[in-house]
């Protein structure tokens, strides 16, 4: 189970998402998930071994890089991008079941394709509407969390170039030096980026959502 | 999702390119990210490793790395070749919302039936009307990417060429330490080579403006002189309501002409007696 099977779970959901869903995924995909794969894994590849701490006491740089790094910035992207995709799937799961319930009334006795069946596209309306915008709003809400996570545990969006450690064993305080701080700090600042980007995609599809419902019913009522 | 997920996703687009889009793209993946993955990645693979500096001072060796290469070759070149190739996606969401449009007019005039659903899938989508004014976006979009990554490159490292030695003064180096960077000349050689074919693909792209302005210069002159053959006509259909035919009309007015080609050719069913002047 990697990137490639994710891709391939959510490109099912696609076909019932609205337009702007569809953009979301795609700058979730190519924007995050590749950037992730191809770039900022080497960067951040040889975070450990090229922690410098000046001193010659053993242990001294495994216990500075544990303090400052408890959770790398890869693990947590990683994270967030599997908590932030998995809300599709109960869209996913609902359609599944729409389906399920219209084949086994075709088994009761009334008329259906199936072929048909297994390609249409379901409207978002109804209970599959709630689903829908219960899963944009997970999506942001997880989005929020996680970029509050990073803020908290690295004291900002920067890698600093140097921390200063006194943990023990380190004898007094002793300069350790950060590998890379200058690109870690520019790619950290581009998914925060993209991640501001498809938290408004998300905000956006929401208001069309239900502004779509507000003018429906508003028709209804006419 | 690595470069052959991008590149299943852009060959789909390669379908509705012209014939120097379908070029570029080659050129793109050929001579720059398939260069980038089997080469270059390698020639920079131990770029820290082997920064060496002539210290024994904890801590130098990273920071004067940082201080001479902020971001490495090859991440600018991975995020040029995804900022330069994502604008063709722009084409692609428009060719898919233009066919969305074909399918519906097919189910309102009636001829919704598999073989001509099949054939809105199928058939390459002319470059004329508002998909003309979106694939010249995207161009300029790719022009802008290529150009802004060229001038980061050279403000990053001047001259395009690799130092073999290095000065450093950052603390907590000792006054000034020599640090020598490993597989210049390849480095060197590589960097001119990514260069070349980023202006390649610069020209390339220019060309693909230049066509396509004139190509539509060429076909309105025509239009001005044959005026008979006009867009947004009526589709002399009787259908029961005054509304549908309105949609229908609203409908033709956004196609390029290539819907109604295809139906003309297929189904043969527009007559003289028809009221089509777009026929």
């Amino acid at each position: 189970m990697d990137w490639g099977t994710l891709q391939a779970v959510l490109g099912g959901v696609n076909k019932h998402s609205t337009s702007i869903g569809k953009i979301w995924l795609t700058v979730l995909f190519i924007f995050r998930i590749m950037i992730l794969v191809v770039a900022a894994e080497r960067v951040w590849g040889d975070e450990q071994q090229d922690f410098v701490c000046n001193t010659l006491q053993p242990g001294c740089r495994n216990v500075c890089y544990d303090h400052f790094f408890p959770i790398s910035h890869i693990r947590l992207w990683a994270l967030q991008l599997i908590f932030v995709s998995t809300p599709a799937l109960l869209v996913a799961m609902h359609v599944a079941y729409t389906r399920h319930e219209k084949k086994r009334r075709f088994r009761n006795g009334e008329k259906i394709d199936i072929e048909e069946l297994k390609n249409e596209k379901l409207h978002i309306r109804g209970p599959l509407w709630w689903t829908y915008t219960s899963s944009i709003f997970f999506r942001i809400i997880f989005e929020a969390v996680f970029m509050y996570v990073f803020y908290y545990m690295y004291d900002g969006y920067q890698m600093p170039r140097l921390v200063k450690c006194e943990a023990w064993p380190c004898p007094n305080t002793v300069d350790c030096f950060v590998s890379r701080p200058t690109e870690k700090t520019t790619f950290t600042i581009f998914m925060l980026a993209v991640s501001g980007i498809c938290m408004m995609l998300n905000l956006a599809e929401l208001c069309y959502l239900v502004i779509k419902i507000c003018m429906k019913e508003s028709r209804k009522t006419t | 999702m690595n470069w052959a997920g991008l590149y299943t996703v852009l060959s789909g687009v390669n379908r509705h390119s012209t014939a120097i889009g379908r070029i570029w793209l080659s050129v793109i993946f050929i001579f720059r990210i398939m260069v980038l993955v089997v080469a270059a990645e390698s020639v920079w693979g131990d770029e820290k490793s082997a920064f060496t500096c002539n210290t024994q001072q904890p801590g130098c060796n990273s920071v004067c790395y940082d201080h001479f290469f902020p971001i490495s070759h090859i991440r600018l070149w991975a995020l040029q070749l995804i900022l330069v190739t994502t604008p063709a996606l722009l084409v692609a969401m428009h060719v898919a919302y233009q066919q969305h449009q074909e399918k519906k007019l097919l189910v309102m005039t009636g001829h919704a039936d598999a073989k001509h659903m099949e054939e809105v899938k199928k058939h390459k989508m002319r470059i004329a009307g508002s998909l003309w004014w979106t694939y010249v976006c995207s161009v300029v979009f790719r022009l802008l990417f290529e150009a802004v990554f060229m001038y980061i490159f050279y403000m990053l490292y001047p001259g395009y060429q690799m130092m073999r030695l290095v000065k450093c003064e950052a603390y907590p180096c000792p006054n000034t330490v020599d640090c020598f960077i490993s597989r210049p000349t390849e480095k060197t050689i590589f960097t001119v080579f990514m260069l070349v074919t980023s202006s390649v693909c610069i020209v390339l792209n220019m060309a693909e403006l230049i066509y396509l302005v004139v190509r539509a210069c060429a076909r309105r002159s025509r239009h001005n002189s044959n005026p008979s053959s006009g867009k947004g006509s009526f589709y002399g259909h009787k259908h029961s309501s005054e509304y549908k035919q309105n949609e229908i009309n609203q409908l033709l007015t956004e196609q390029d002409g290539s819907l109604k080609d295809m139906l003309r050719r297929n189904s043969g069913l527009q007559e003289k007696g028809d009221r089509c002047s777009a026929c």
